[in-house]
């Protein structure tokens, strides 16, 4: 009788919205998971779960005493958005970075993030909910991750019928690894709203294309242009539609729905694109964007070409017209091969180049090369962030190839080309999530379809394929008559509870160790701050260390409003962010001869160093050493590339070959090349390093190395401020001295060294008057 | 896909026997293909009074208005040529709300032809025209940001 009872809500119209109102509380508690898995490195949720003691291990997640936001950038700006309103902002220039440039950061970034925080932080005000702008900074990402889960829900249903899909992709998307590394609470970062402006515009995008609505096709548009204010990685999109358009019409798939929805998005999405000051008139005028261009042209042509094949029913001519076709789309091929040639429309740039040429930015943009993040991927990382997709994700796109409509083109030809990307990229695996969870979903929901359906069937026959039913009645009839059980047509179908249930349980364990390995990796690997660093005694406890910050808050408290730092261009956010002090280069590396004037300043002797320090009117140098502590990122470790980089705008004044020994080691100790010690980095490392050992044992922890007992001296510079972990060593720029001697001779005048062979470089001569 | 382009082409064939002269016209210039010499005008006209018999006035009205977006564009794109393109925002607003009008009213000539409703089966007319009010006041609202 208790059937009867579920009956009443599992069927019929009640069924139906008993199943609506179970999505929607699924999707809600999916959207609450992707927010709460993302605050591990904040300190709410890790009291909160303290206080409930879920488990042990979350005690070991990092705390941190503040939330802090990583990218300082981001949120200087949305401070300066908030406080002086959106005109200002819009032309806002800021003489505190590039120090004697500057920097015209309205037109200069994406606006998208900013603007978004800043409405939000209105609208909290209006409805007389003060937020400090920093939290809502904070705490965006996982916000807008919740959004990305229900887009990757609303784009999977596009793709399938059944709606558990839908569900899946969006807890996949919720809490795949490879999504959180970028959108955990405190990295308030563009990728934070860039992703769910992917989604949600490809899923516009499929649902234009299927309905072949202008409607949709419009807010495809607009909520293009969101993406295009937010994130760089538009260019993805502007290329992944006008490729799929380009496969559908290959495939033969041409039809007024696809001119209709591909035709509205370009003219409007481009228009709307336009209006960044950041991107202006690229979409006009450089590669990326041509073969959208190219696109909308050749979609002109078949669109003509198809209305007169109407009227015109000759197989001749129709020939000719699909000819006149190919020679049009490869004259213009031409004509762009010969403008690009010829310097009218702007060639790739050298970071979009690099995915197609993986040795380019190696050779030619060392800056480019430099960053971590655009090394190519290793397996393991494949599976550390997406562990069961992974090898679901394959599947998926075969699946699509079985249905194969017009969305599912898209899916396919999604998958290959970002799979190519993310493989040339680590930082690219980002655009690679949305589709393997999505395509995951789908193989997952499609098992699951079909393991978990509990019919049985009362006859075999009833079972049997349609179409050749009636043989196989005919073939079954047969086989009971003759008795042999060899004779009766096999019914295909899983039927038995035993493998139905074996499979079940094995995928939904599949499930749960992709949770628990999300847990895992999201509160271990990817939810430490960057700024406090975090050790372990030998006791097990936490030791924290403070060293950024108290570094930068001392320069906040005791320098001059606008004492210049100079550091490598690594730390120029936090500097601008946290000390507020103008600094020379930033981490928005737009001017790469200055930086290279930086590197050079680094790596120089201080002879040469200091007159360009005294040119860029540098009051105070940074340098980050780890020695101490074994903290490997240090700018030791870095050298090379400021080498590297200041080699390729003063290859005869700084070689890389010279800091190498002999043998081709990179050393540091003893056996450094005379070039290595005499630099201007070298020397602001380990100056007096040596006086933390007794008995002139002195060690270098991350390098392992014993280092000379004597250490380097410092003309041109005096130590200004040294961290308790020396992990920052502040050193302010002598002025120049007061009688006139160049700074070796005045400290070895002051240390009391006689100047040995004192000779006069003019003879005495009579003083005349 | 398949079995709609073949529904699409019996469709096609349809009207084709409907109208007797239009299979008569097919029949001409299935032999004028063959001489190549009288075939191009004879098409080009075929085609012309083709048109002329078989479009509703609506779509001749919006077909007009479409080959006056042509004209405006090309004037403006020829103006480009010799005078130079120096407020290059001027020029590209004007140019592309020209295209973007032309396009949209493309896809409203798409929408509302009775042969293509296997293809815009949830697009009824008068949607397809609210459509293309929407589609165009967004247009019209970038072009003017974009003019200065």
């Amino acid at each position: 009788m208790t059937d009867s009872g579920l009956d009443m809500f599992l069927k019929g119209s009640s069924g139906r919205n008993t199943r609506g109102l179970l999505r929607l509380i699924i999707l809600c508690l999916i959207a609450a998971a992707a927010i709460s898995s993302r605050l591990f490195s904040n300190d709410v949720l890790a009291n909160f779960l303290m206080l409930l003691r879920i488990r042990e291990h979350y005690t070991r997640i990092i705390l941190t005493d503040e939330d802090i936001v990583d990218p300082w950038f981001n949120f200087r700006a949305t401070k300066y958005l908030v406080q002086n309103g959106f005109y200002s902002f819009w032309d806002w220039f800021d003489d505190r970075t590039w120090h004697p440039l500057g920097r015209v950061t309205g037109g200069t970034l994406y606006p998208g993030l900013m603007v978004t925080s800043g409405v939000i932080y209105h609208t909290l005000r209006a409805l007389t909910i003060p937020v400090d702008i920093r939290n809502i900074c904070v705490l965006l990402a996982p916000v807008f991750s919740g959004l990305t889960a229900c887009a990757a829900y609303l784009f999977t249903n596009e793709l399938s019928k059944s709606q558990s899909a839908g569900l899946l992709a969006a807890i996949f998307m919720g809490i795949a690894p490879g999504y959180i590394s970028r959108s955990v609470a405190g990295s308030y970062d563009n990728e934070a709203i860039a992703i769910f402006l992917l989604i949600f515009t490809f899923y516009l995008w499929i649902k234009a294309l299927k309905l072949g609505s202008v409607f949709w096709g419009a807010l495809c548009a607009l909520f293009y242009g969101y993406m295009v204010s937010a994130w760089g990685g538009y260019v993805f999109i502007t290329n992944m539609i006008p490729l799929h358009i380009f496969v559908l019409i290959c495939m033969g798939r041409f039809s007024p729905r696809v001119y209709v929805s591909y035709c509205t998005w370009y003219v409007l999405g481009t228009l709307a694109s336009m209006q960044i000051p950041f991107v202006g008139f690229l979409p006009i005028r450089s590669s990326e964007h041509m073969s959208a261009l190219g696109i909308f042209g050749l979609l002109q042509l078949i669109g003509f070409v198809e209305f007169i094949r109407v009227n015109v029913p000759s197989k001749q001519f129709a020939i000719l017209l699909k000819g006149v076709v190919i020679l049009v789309f490869l004259l213009a091929l031409g004509c762009l091969v010969l403008l690009t040639v010829s310097g009218v429309i702007a060639p790739w740039t050298g970071r979009f180049y690099s995915l197609w040429d993986t040795g380019y930015a190696k050779i030619h943009i060392p800056i480019i090369a430099s960053v971590s993040e655009h090394q190519p991927t290793a397996w393991p990382a494949f599976f550390f962030d997406l562990n069961i997709l992974i090898w679901l994700f394959p599947a998926g796109v075969y699946l699509c190839f079985q249905k194969l409509a017009d969305e599912h083109v898209f899916v396919v030809v999604y998958s290959i080309l970002a799979s190519y990307f993310s493989g040339v990229m680590v930082r690219l695996m980002l655009t690679l999530t949305p589709i393997v969870c999505i395509s995951a979903a789908l193989v997952m929901s499609n098992i699951l379809t079909v393991y978990l359906n509990m019919d049985s069937p009362s006859l075999p026959p009833d079972s049997a394929g349609n179409q050749d039913s009636n043989i196989s009645m005919s073939r079954v009839k047969a086989g009971k008559k003759d008795g042999i059980r060899a004779l009766r047509l096999p019914f295909i179908g899983i039927y038995t509870n035993f493998s139905k249930v074996l499979v079940t349980a094995a995928m939904t364990i599949y499930l749960m160790l992709f949770v628990i390995h999300c847990t895992w990796v999201t509160s271990n690997a990817y939810s430490s701050p960057s700024v406090v660093l975090a050790s372990r005694l030998p006791d097990g406890s936490q030791h924290i260390i403070d060293d950024y910050r108290e570094a930068y808050q001392w320069l906040r408290q005791n320098t001059p409003e606008n004492a210049k730092i100079m550091s490598w261009w690594d730390y120029g956010y936090q500097i601008g962010g946290m000390a507020d002090r103008p600094t020379l280069v930033d981490n928005n590396t737009w001017n790469n001869t200055h930086i290279a004037t930086v590197g050079k300043a680094m790596s120089s002797r201080e002879e040469v160093s200091y007159p360009i320090m005294r040119q860029h009117e540098v009051d105070y140098v940074l340098v980050v050493f780890g020695g101490l502590l074994g903290y490997s990122g240090d700018d030791i470790n870095k050298f090379l590339w400021m080498v590297r980089i200041a080699e390729g705008i003063w290859p005869d004044e700084v070689k890389e070959r010279d800091f190498f020994t002999s043998r081709g080691e990179y050393r540091v100790d003893e056996a450094a090349t005379p070039t290595m010690k005499d630099s201007l980095m070298y020397k602001m490392s380990y100056y007096k390093y040596e006086s933390l050992f007794a008995g002139g044992q002195v060690q270098d922890r991350v390098r392992g190395v014993k280092m000379p007992s004597v250490g380097p001296t410092l003309n041109t510079l005096e130590e200004a401020f040294t961290s308790e972990n020396w992990i920052i060593r502040i050193y302010k720029v002598k002025d120049l001295d007061n009688v006139g001697r160049d700074h070796a001779s005045a400290v070895s005048f002051e240390k009391g060294i006689k100047r040995k062979n004192f000779k006069k470089t003019e003879p005495r001569a009579l003083r005349v008057e | 896909m398949a079995p709609r382009k073949s529904n699409r082409e019996s469709m096609v064939a349809s009207t084709s026997k409907a109208s007797s002269t239009k299979a008569s016209f097919t029949k001409a210039t299935a032999t004028a293909t063959n001489d190549r010499h009288q075939s191009f005008q004879q098409i080009a006209s075929g085609i012309w009074d083709n048109y002329q018999k078989i479009t509703p006035q609506r779509t001749k009205l919006l077909d007009t208005f479409l080959g006056f977006l042509v004209v405006v564009g090309v004037l403006q794109f020829i103006y480009c040529i010799i005078a130079g393109n120096y407020p290059f925002n001027a020029f590209l607003s004007g140019f592309s709300a020209t295209v973007g009008q032309f396009v949209l009213t493309i896809n409203l000539r798409f929408q509302t032809n009775e042969k293509n409703n296997a293809d815009f089966m949830h697009i009824s007319p008068e949607r397809a025209f609210a459509d293309y009010v929407f589609g165009s006041l967004i247009l019209h609202f970038f072009c003017v940001n974009f003019i200065n």
